[in-house]
């Protein structure tokens, strides 16, 4: 893995923005080369804080993606198995996921994959955990009542599918969460730690999600820091892009 | 109180046969003309790169029309998944509800309480003209005059929607003849009246019939005021305080008897004073019916309110004000004599008076200007400065769902300002009626 340590929040923010717009760029899109860009489910529809509102409002209506190529489970689905599997399907004819880009939960889960979720697990219902459901209650005014206790989400088999994972973490309250999911074994009660097993993944974290690591582990991966920011320096065009020769450090 | 029986004292056609207790949202049915069927299929426009006045706050995003309203681009995208058929480029400006003008005697030559035989093409003059200041919406205003010119006049004057020939017509603004004689400012003396005898049966027959009518201007200390504030209230026609010696007391009994403007601030009406602050004394009023505040007029053109009185009231209660022009004839014309109401008046630079004395007869500052003046003075934010021109005469005329307001589902009226608030372009349901020379190409 990569893990690429920033000093705070914003810091990691934009070093993971840069890197996605790399590897955007380097990937050429075009008419009928897409880039598919993967991202956990969340709350259901028609709800002021629903993940479509979110999405638009902070990715969406900023670019000009078509509409058509934006893919959103559907907590409002009839059948939501259906939808699961449907949304498995679309995933493969759209040629697999190029690059997902996800958080972890303090209990160190990735998307709705709570602790004891099949590390094979393909997209599906889940019901929530109190911890992710408590960690929900800020988005409807802290009434647990209101949470939603049911998510449709990726599975962790179907994000390690994916050719590339980036997973952010940020907060000294996903320090012991990410201590969990890189020094300690795979293990599906901290489900992200499946990631050890796939060929490209990068974390990235601040300096306070690092809290619960070995200075060893740190000191190791700050001392990459020169190799992992000419990851983010920036391709203003693909030709460019084709000129260049990333480092491309073992993962 | 009882439906009012309608006394004609003049043949004309009416259009609106019954006058029923209607509420307020009824009167605007012309007004709501666009969108609804066929709206999904018209085409979706999205101006960017400008700032937008929405949720009270300047927001950096981008504003989308279909069918004349403002759309839920959202909406758009995950239910309809489509894209806009055509992008503009604000060059970063910003994009404000358009103007709304609820008190207005005329421009550009054109007096509306004259009695011609084509009041219409004046109407329509001036709305053309006024597109350039960015108002979208106005309600021509008549001073006091004769009955027979309410009789004619009145008619002529029909509700109308905005669009590329001028601003929306939201219906008139009768100020007077029902006034204080000691305040009349301006207003011909000799045809002041009072509703004594008859209470809304006299003003009935002295406009004719309320048709087209939207905010009456009255002296609430005159007699059996209550009868006729509640009857116009009934009606839906905003009631307005002005041109009056009434103290506080009367005028708070009037605001709960239905009253919801004043007219001007300051200006024909008594000073403050600390132990009786006078129609004043509304802004700060704890005696107002519950959940309601007082909108009040302000003509904030340097001349008819000191900036340091334009700050009190600001101050004093924000949200009710209401930025208007109260523009004259003269308005877009040069020095010299012209006509208002059964007057003559004397412009002189930036200053109308009633010809031959100091008295100050409305003003010539168009409705951006005062905008300018206004954000300048009080040293508010812009937000403030745009609302108090747009938002809060909606909502003093109950249309803020529809005008005065860029939320989803509004008319798409609005303005393109610069920083410094000039209108380099207007917009009516979408459509540019009015652009500034530069900008265009």
């Amino acid at each position: 893995m990569r893990l690429v340590i920033l000093d705070n929040y914003d810091l990691a923010s934009e070093w993971a923005a840069k890197y996605i717009c790399n590897r955007i760029i380097q990937f050429r899109p075009g008419q009928d080369r897409y880039f598919t860009l993967g991202l956990p489910t969340g709350l259901p529809r028609n709800h002021p804080e629903s993940y479509h509102s979110y999405m638009w409002n902070n990715f969406f209506k900023h670019i000009d993606i078509d509409p058509n190529n934006a893919h959103i489970l559907d907590g409002n689905a009839t059948d939501l198995q259906a939808e699961c599997d449907a949304f498995e399907k679309k995933i493969k004819e759209a040629g697999g996921i190029d690059l997902f880009v996800g958080g972890i939960g303090p209990d160190g889960h990735i998307a709705f994959n709570e602790p004891g979720s099949s590390l094979v697990s393909r997209t599906r219902v889940k019901t929530l955990a109190m911890d992710t459901i408590l960690a929900n209650a800020k988005y409807f005014d802290g009434d647990l009542s209101k949470v939603p206790t049911m998510a449709l989400t990726v599975g962790v088999g179907t994000v390690m599918d994916a050719r590339e994972v980036m997973i952010l973490i940020t907060g000294a309250h996903k320090a012991f969460a990410l201590y969990k999911a890189i020094e300690e074994g795979v293990n599906h009660m901290w489900t992200v730690s499946a990631f050890q097993q796939h060929p490209r993944t990068i974390f990235v974290c601040d300096e306070d999600a690092t809290l619960e690591l070995r200075v060893k582990t740190v000191k190791y991966f700050k001392g990459l820091m020169h190799v992992h920011n000419k990851l983010v320096d920036p391709l203003y065009s693909m030709k460019e892009a084709n000129g260049r020769r990333l480092d491309q450090n073992s993962a | 109180m009882g439906t009012p029986q309608l006394r004609v004292t003049c043949a004309r056609p009416s259009s609106r046969p019954e006058l029923g207790a209607e509420s307020g949202a009824c009167r605007l049915v012309g007004l709501r003309m666009r969108g609804g069927q066929g709206a999904a299929r018209a085409p979706v426009i999205q101006f960017t790169n400008c700032r937008i006045l929405r949720g009270r706050a300047l927001l950096r995003e981008d504003l989308w029309v279909r069918g004349g309203r403002i759309l839920d681009p959202e909406k758009l995208f995950f239910e309809e998944r489509r894209v806009a058929d055509e992008q503009r480029d604000c060059g970063g400006c910003i994009l404000a509800p358009g103007f709304i003008d609820v008190q207005i005697n005329g421009g550009f030559g054109v007096d509306f309480s004259q009695a011609t035989e084509d009041v219409g093409s004046g109407v329509a003059l001036v709305a053309r003209r006024i597109l350039p200041h960015g108002v979208t919406s106005f309600c021509p205003t008549l001073v006091t005059s004769p009955p027979e010119v309410y009789c004619k006049v009145l008619p002529q004057i029909p509700v109308k929607s905005g669009g590329p020939h001028g601003a929306g017509v939201l219906g008139v603004h009768l100020e007077g003849p029902f006034i204080s004689h000691e305040k009349r400012g301006a207003h011909p003396e000799a045809h002041l009246r009072s509703f004594e005898a008859n209470a809304f049966q006299d003003l009935l027959a002295t406009y004719g019939g309320l048709d087209n009518v939207r905010i009456v201007t009255l002296a609430p200390e005159l007699g059996r005021s209550h009868e006729v504030i509640r009857a116009l209230t009934a009606l839906g026609i905003c009631v307005s305080l002005g041109h009056s010696v009434a103290d506080l007391g009367t005028a708070e009994e009037a605001v709960q008897s239905g009253a919801t403007f004043i007219t001007h601030l300051f200006n024909a009406m008594l000073p403050f004073h600390h132990r009786d602050p006078g129609i004043v004394g509304l802004l700060t009023s704890d005696r107002l019916p519950l959940g309601r505040h007082i909108f009040y007029g302000m003509i904030a053109d340097g001349i008819h309110t000191n900036p340091a009185a334009l700050r009190i009231a600001h101050r004093a209660h924000p949200e009710g004000l209401v930025l208007v022009t109260d523009a004259v004839p003269a308005l877009g014309l040069g020095n010299g004599r012209h006509t208002l109401g059964q007057q003559e008046v004397e412009v002189d630079g930036l200053t109308a008076y009633v010809a031959g004395t100091n008295t100050l007869s409305g003003s010539i500052a168009p409705m951006d200007t005062c905008v300018r003046h206004f954000l300048q003075a009080t040293g508010c934010s812009v937000e403030s400065a745009l609302e108090a021109a747009s938002l809060h005469p909606a909502q003093l005329l109950g249309l803020e769902k529809h005008k005065g307001t860029l939320d989803f589902g509004a008319d798409a009226d609005f303005v393109v300002l610069d920083d410094s608030l000039h209108v380099r372009a207007t917009y009516i349901s979408g459509e540019l009626v009015w652009q500034a020379e530069e900008a265009r190409q």
